[in-house]
């Protein structure tokens, strides 16, 4: 697969933020977060009850619900491929 | 003589930043709110060198975005009071993004000290960062400290006096490149606002184009002003479609990536880091404390523990207090002529206040525990395991904490909301606290249930507590679809590294809510409890006063003429015996039915009368509905009111067997009781409650609306209660 959203990663999986899509401060906020185009993202782990996930990016850990998740589409890191 | 400075202390939330405030200022602060929000304003003073400073400390954000209130605040304050100097708190082991707010800070154009704080967690990470070469590249000083080890506290005074002198050899204002096309857009842009703004500002016409740019909606407010505000927004809309067609994207998400892309390479530059990025341990307790399965029992163990901690270590200091203000009323009492005066102050002020006092103990340990708990980073986890169902809501995770916390007392809980990010979300949770049944509202229950339901006591109390949750999930759903519907907050949450709490820290942040807890209780709630003492104490009857004393004269003869009958007799001293003992209940039944008659002809009595006909239908007697009326105050009141109606004498929590006695042989119906128990449940909290919801609301018509839609709610599903219990045969 060549592109995935970040609600799609599986614990320890990692993808490369391709397009934040959304609006309003929604996307602000992600963007402001840093997920920003080229920045890589893990998926880390999801909350006991199914949402919201953890994620990692750059070199913090950050939780999102599925919602949001949903508006980040997502590259594979290079060198690497979407299960 | 001393000259004045004012400081800004800015930075992203979890950076250490209240621990440096704390530093900076040590006792000499105090929290008041900002002006027309009730988002907490934390000032202090410091004197160094020759400067008296005031160091303000403004809301922890990661942007200054107009979304949310702490951003506009924290941005407002820079640019309206212009502080000399801006103190910038940079967690050093997560530069990047903590940059990225002072990026926005440059553009503001603040003279700007970096504190990069937790250099040692950093260095510990294997992250090492070159200081000199960050302050080259950003013009901007850079003091490390460790504020939990208070670190460095002197010497980013000392920068900060230098910067405010203009002497300081690295500071310079440089420009965030935003890229070529960016850039030549913005200059085009701020020619046309040069035109409108005083040439003083020199930095603001850049940070203006670049939110315009961004479509902001606070800088487009500022522009609403100016002449030039349709030339402006024209060239605005002329640049925003040059750069999307160029690129493809918005030019809010360019300016982001942008700026991100800057701090990406000041962070490769000064940034030298091994492989090693995260912190093991931090991970490790993580994945036990959010475990899919025992995530939930540590965190149910936890909040017991809270609760355990608070109500048994809170009793000791409690029963003082309590003994403390009995000890000062019967004091007045003495010291003071008989008369209203003496009333007012031993049972208005004294009682009234101490009433409120009391629990002092509690609300302190639970804050304690709360604030613990919070600087650990377990709360940003409670929020993570709390939101899938805190959202079904419309409420942030956060929420749950206050819910939670109103199960001890609403007055902290409300308090509590504070740490919420958006008022839509601060007002909803505390419309729906009051429905967490606190533990005033206990003792009710469980002398009700106990008299009423004596084989399903423990049942009866669980299902009102469970009642409680049902009714605030439901009405949750209603007022987030037909009152508040306002756009939800994102849930984005950062979730950082767990840390051991500073001692200071905790305590300082318990004082702030205990002194606002006191404020509270001096101001509104001293004046609210004397209307209420008046109330319940006038119009005075002298001539009732004046038949009870007949009567009692006449008992007290009664009993000396059967005395004298006795004598002679061969027992007569063990029939005195009973005789005195006889007398003495005679003369306690008399001053009982003297308190319930004065009572029913005051303010109160009368209101209750007034109230009855409308509480009849739930099966309430009058005695019922003025307990609810003085309920008002507060639900502890409710108890001892019973006592002085039912003539028992005023009832304290471990006495009440008379009147469980009373209420038995009072003939009310079970599903009366049960339908008691439920108003009390859902109708308003207490007085205190009331007024903290009022100001931490910032609004009365929350509190109203509060008031109104709990004292309709009570009535209706304690009816409903009554039908439905008549109905099970509980007549």
């Amino acid at each position: 697969m060549a592109s995935k959203k970040l609600s799609d990663l599986r614990p320890g999986e990692a993808g490369i933020v391709a397009r934040v899509t959304g609006t309003g401060p929604f996307r602000q906020r992600l963007l402001e977060m840093g997920l920003t185009r080229g920045v890589r993202v893990e998926m880390e782990k999801t909350a006991p009850l199914g949402d919201p996930t953890e994620y990692v990016v750059k070199g913090y850990h950050i939780s999102l619900r599925k919602g949001e998740a949903d508006l980040i589409l997502l590259s594979p890191v290079p060198g690497e491929e979407f299960s | 003589m001393t000259k004045k400075l004012t400081v800004a202390l800015a930075g992203n939330p979890n950076v250490g930043k209240t621990a440096l405030f704390n530093n900076l200022t040590g006792a000499r602060q105090h929290v008041a709110n900002w002006p027309g929000v009730t988002v907490e304003k934390k000032e202090g003073t410091v004197r160094w060198q020759d400067y008296d400073i005031t160091v303000v400390d403004l809301p922890g954000t990661y942007s200054l975005s107009p979304y949310s209130l702490e951003e506009i605040i924290a941005r407002n304050f820079i640019i309206d009071e212009k502080p000399d100097v801006v103190i910038n708190v940079i967690d050093a082991s997560n530069l990047e993004r903590n940059l990225f707010l002072s990026a926005q800070i440059i553009d503001l154009g603040a003279k700007m000290v970096f504190a990069l704080n937790m250099v040692d967690t950093a260095a510990n990470r294997g992250i090492q960062i070159d200081q000199k070469r960050l302050a080259e590249l950003w013009g901007v000083p850079v003091v490390p400290t460790v504020a939990n080890r208070n670190q460095g506290t002197k010497e980013l005074l000392d920068a900060v006096v230098r910067l405010a002198e203009a002497r300081d050899p690295v500071a310079r204002h440089i420009h965030i490149d935003y890229g070529p096309d960016v850039e030549a857009v913005l200059a085009r842009i701020e020619k046309v606002l040069a035109a409108a703004f005083d040439p003083a500002d020199e930095h603001y016409p850049r940070w203006l184009a670049t939110k315009l740019l961004e479509l902001d909606p606070d800088a487009i407010r500022r522009l609403e002003q100016s002449p030039q505000r349709q030339a402006v927004m024209a060239q605005v809309e002329e640049g925003r479609r040059q750069l999307e067609k160029t690129w493809g994207e918005d030019a809010a998400v360019l300016v982001a990536e942008r700026r991100y892309g800057f701090l990406g390479g000041t962070v490769r530059e000064v940034q030298k880091e091994e492989l090693e990025k995260r912190i093991v341990l931090s991970e490790q307790v993580d994945k036990i404390l959010t475990h899919q399965l025992f995530g939930f029992p540590i965190f149910l163990f936890f909040m017991w523990l809270l609760f355990q901690m608070t109500f048994t270590l809170g009793e000791l200091p409690m029963n003082w207090i309590e003994a403390g203000v009995t000890g000062l009323k019967g004091g007045v009492r003495t010291v003071l002529p008989e008369g209203w005066v003496r009333d007012l102050i031993s049972d208005g002020i004294i009682g009234g206040v101490g009433s409120v006092l009391v629990f002092l103990p509690q609300i302190s340990l639970l804050f304690l525990g709360i604030s613990f708990l919070d600087d650990t980073g377990y709360m940003a986890r409670v929020a993570f395991i709390m939101d899938r169902i805190m959202h079904a809501l419309g409420l942030h995770g956060k929420s749950f904490i206050p819910m939670l916390m109103g199960f001890g007392c609403n007055v902290p809980a409300i308090m509590a909301t504070r740490g919420l990010n958006s008022q839509r979300d601060r007002i909803l949770t505390m419309l729906l606290i009051p429905l967490m049944s606190c533990s005033a509202r206990l003792p009710v229950y469980i002398l009700f249930a106990g008299v009423f339901f004596p084989r399903r006591a423990g049942q009866v109390i669980f299902g009102l507590y469970l009642l409680g949750i049902l009714i605030a999930v439901l009405l949750g759903l209603v007022f987030n679809r037909f009152l508040l519907r306002g756009q939800e907050e994102p849930f984005v949450m950062e979730l950082p590294p767990y840390r051991l709490p500073a001692l200071r820290g905790v305590l300082v942040h318990m004082w702030d809510k205990v002194t606002v807890y006191l404020k509270r209780m001096g101001t509104v709630i001293l004046v609210a409890s004397m209307v209420i003492w008046f109330l319940g104490a006038f119009p005075k009857n002298p001539e009732l006063a004046d038949l009870f004393a007949q009567e009692r004269e006449q008992l007290e003869a009664s009993f000396v003429e059967k005395a004298k009958a006795l004598q002679g007799r061969e027992d007569f001293a063990a029939l005195c015996r009973n005789l005195e003992l006889e007398k003495a209940a005679a003369l306690a039944e008399l001053s009982h039915r003297q308190q319930a008659t004065e009572m029913r002809q005051t303010f109160i009595g009368r209101l209750g009368a007034v109230l009855e006909p409308m509480l009849r239908p739930l099966g309430f007697d009058w005695r019922m509905s003025v307990s609810l009326l003085s309920g008002f105050v507060a639900k502890e009141i409710v108890i001892s009111t019973l006592g002085v109606l039912y003539e028992v004498g005023e009832v304290t929590e471990g006495a009440a067997t008379s009147l469980q006695e009373a209420l038995q042989g009072s003939g009310l119906k079970p599903a009366a009781a049960l339908a008691f128990m439920v108003f009390v449940l859902l109708y308003t909290p207490c007085l205190a409650t009331i007024v903290t919801l009022w100001r931490e609301s910032g609004a009365l018509k929350w509190m109203l609306f509060a008031v109104g839609y709990q004292l309709m709610l009570a009535w209706l599903t304690a009816w409903v209660v009554l039908r439905i219990g008549l109905l099970l045969g509980l007549g």
